[in-house]
């Protein structure tokens, strides 16, 4: 995994990108001088490489996170004064990609944090310290020759789709399983090369949970690990089927977090045999056996 | 306290010759976690002059269930119910990986207690917890300071304050018993937040069983012992000078502020339609930190400042350079900086670094 520089550090909006009820952030340290940046850049293709024209360049030092890890963001200008006068605290969020020094987040509007940071415009700036956390292990020895599934839900899609790159470029195949609210929402989907949808509405794919479509590929074939985030109670759903069926699960939680590197202790959740983990330092992505159960309380600042 | 227009950041506080007046509130920053998180780096720009441990208890606690945050208007209400590995997990573990890191000892030896007979403060080889530890004055913020004796191929070791909290006078001085006996412990910080087994009351938040139960323990360490003094009382002048009078060698305030929060959709129209206020924090309320309360931290330090001899760590809300600034104007010879680290970890480093501009612009109109 990779250490974030010991600073948050201000990048500068390259892109923004409306995705069905989801804003794509994009941001780097050293916008392409003069790039065509402004222009708006499409939503990249899945497991794309290819700079964009005005594509960042990479800035010295910064480091390239890995999939699963996340940034504290906030923006640099008018950070407070929303609701409630908030917000105050940094944001987290997963990388959804990475590419040529350019970082990508996902973001849904949910609160005075996320409605500041989806106001953002090509050329504004924001804070970022990261990389952060213990991203997914699934490298050729961490599948011991299993397939990868990828479960997602929501926004949380996010770092699923860093991750099906990451798969991608080592040539191991992923099978992707997204659920959503609405039709609105399932346009997040296209993140992704390829996925089989899941809405709670039937408005597009799948009319159910997404966690029915993975209890459908396990039984089609359990050998597989399975990488999941999305809402606790999907990734509780998640834990306990493949508890049940015996298959590996890495599970991306989210939790209320001030710092985003062990500082505050405020993001635990209960660790099984006692205690509590760190989802900053000891996660976002913990191995399902740690945890006795996934807690649907919603710790998150928005 | 440095005289105004000094060309040095160098401060002196109870012994200790510190780099800067900035160091970190006590559960603020987990230097061990940061190392996870930043690797090298850390050590190399670590931002604090000093670093205070989070609190220390006899024994383990895992802290209080989730949620234990609420973001509040500029601030950030806490209730993580001080989570720590225990005396014995934190001298046998904690005291040796922080000595890694640069962090209250010159090398691992000085983590070992103190051959018996030999004073603490004569330390090993190494300049650890000692007077001298903190070398010469080092550029704040800069890259691995030159100057004092450091630890092959790192900067001069840093000051360790090992923050410490029990709930009677017995517990309390076990506590500090105990910390007397490392060299690599430069002072004991004593968190009286915490309720009295024997009365029920917060230690700190009276004066009379404040000054006792100092009484009591002041003769358990010749280490410098700092009073973290909570505001959640009638009199807090009243509580330093109890602390003073006791024995304390400082005070360092303010604690959080006691605040709570209710969990939302609870109000008519919410799913559970439960007329109840529940709390939102899993402790039931919690402590109020940031921005918020600097206002109140000025009050209280500047009060504190005008009414005891002993040295005053001021802290509450400190964002910039100009906020610590306001704290030293008032009567404080250290300020640490807490919950802004949260939202940026290398922010003390900023502070040091400005403060002195602003201290030189103050100088130059005297």
């Amino acid at each position: 995994m990779s250490t974030a520089p010991f600073q948050r550090r201000a990048l500068t909006v390259t892109a923004v990108q409306q995705l069905g009820a989801y804003t794509v952030l994009r941001a780097a340290e050293q916008p392409a001088a003069g790039g065509q940046s402004g222009a708006r850049a499409a939503v990249p293709a899945p497991g794309a490489a290819v700079p964009a024209p005005g594509a960042a360049v990479p800035a010295p030092g910064a480091a390239v996170p890995a999939p699963g890890q996340f940034a504290m963001l906030a923006t640099v200008e008018r950070w407070g004064g929303g609701e409630d006068e908030r917000p105050y605290l940094a944001r987290a969020f997963s990388y959804a990609r990475h590419t040529q020094g350019e970082a990508h987040f996902l973001l849904e509007d949910v609160g005075p944090g996320t409605r500041r940071l989806c106001e953002l415009g090509v050329g504004e700036r924001m804070w970022a310290l990261g990389p952060l956390g213990r991203g997914f292990k699934a490298g050729g020895s961490d599948l011991h020759g299993r397939r990868a599934l990828l479960v997602g839900g929501g926004v949380g899609i996010a770092p699923l789709a860093i991750l099906q790159d990451a798969l991608a470029s080592s040539g191991e195949a992923a099978t992707v399983l997204l659920g959503f609210r609405d039709r609105a929402r399932a346009e997040g989907a296209a993140l992704f090369a390829d996925a089989h949808v899941a809405t709670d509405d039937g408005s597009v794919g799948h009319h159910g949970l997404v966690t029915q479509l993975l209890a459908d590929e396990l039984r089609r074939d359990a050998r597989a690990v399975v990488y999941a985030c999305g809402p606790a109670p999907m990734l509780e759903s998640v834990r306990a089927l493949c508890e049940r069926t015996q298959v590996p699960a890495q599970l991306a939680l989210e939790a209320g977090m001030a710092c985003g590197f062990g500082a505050c202790f405020g993001c635990v959740v209960p660790r099984r045999g006692g205690g509590y983990l760190r989802v900053c330092v000891d996660g976002p992505v913990i191995d399902a056996a740690e945890l006795e159960h996934v807690d649907a309380h919603a710790g998150a600042p928005a | 306290m440095s005289a105004a227009g000094a060309v040095t950041q160098g401060v002196e506080f109870c012994g200790l010759q510190l780099a800067h007046p900035i160091i970190n509130g006590s559960g603020t920053f987990d230097a061990l976690a940061a190392a996870r998180a930043f690797g090298d780096e850390l050590t190399q720009r670590f931002p604090f002059a000093a670093y205070v441990s989070k609190t220390i208890t006899l024994e383990p606690r895992a802290g209080n269930p989730p949620p234990r945050l609420w973001e509040s208007s500029a601030g950030l209400i806490n209730s993580i119910g001080l989570p720590n590995k225990g005396l014995d997990g934190y001298l046998a573990q904690d005291l040796p990986a922080l000595a890694q890191l640069g962090i209250g000892a010159g090398g691992a030896s000085a983590s070992e207690p103190a051959a018996a007979g030999e004073p603490a403060a004569a330390g090993g080889p190494a300049p650890a917890g000692g007077p001298a530890a903190a070398g010469g004055p080092a550029p704040a913020g800069g890259p691995a300071p030159a100057g004092g004796p450091a630890p092959a191929g790192g900067p001069a070791p840093t000051p360790l304050i090992t923050n410490v909290m029990g709930s009677s006078a017995e517990e309390i001085a076990r506590l500090l018993e105990a910390c007397d006996a490392y060299a690599s412990i430069a002072a004991i910080e004593l968190n009286v937040s915490c309720p009295n087994v024997n009365t029920g009351l917060d230690i700190g938040a009276d004066p009379s069983q404040l000054h006792d139960v100092l009484r009591a323990v002041r003769p358990r360490t010749g280490k410098p012992l700092i009073v973290k003094l909570t505001p959640n009382t009638a009199d807090v002048v009243a509580c330093a000078q109890a602390a003073e009078g006791g024995g304390a060698d400082a005070v360092s305030l303010i604690n959080t502020l006691r605040a709570s929060a209710l969990t939302p959709g609870r109000a008519a129209g919410g799913p559970r339609r439960d007329p109840r206020p529940a709390p939102w924090l899993g402790g039931g309320s919690g402590g109020l930190s940031g921005p918020a309360i600097r206002v109140v931290a000025l009050a209280q330090v500047a009060a504190v400042a005008a009414r005891v001899s002993v040295p005053v760590v001021g802290m509450g809300g400190v964002q910039t350079a100009a906020h610590a600034r306001d704290l030293l104007d008032v009567g404080a010879t250290l300020v640490a900086v807490g919950t802004e680290s949260f939202r940026d970890p290398r922010v003390a480093a900023t502070i040091a670094r400005e403060l002195r501009n602003v201290r030189h612009t103050a100088g130059s109109k005297l």
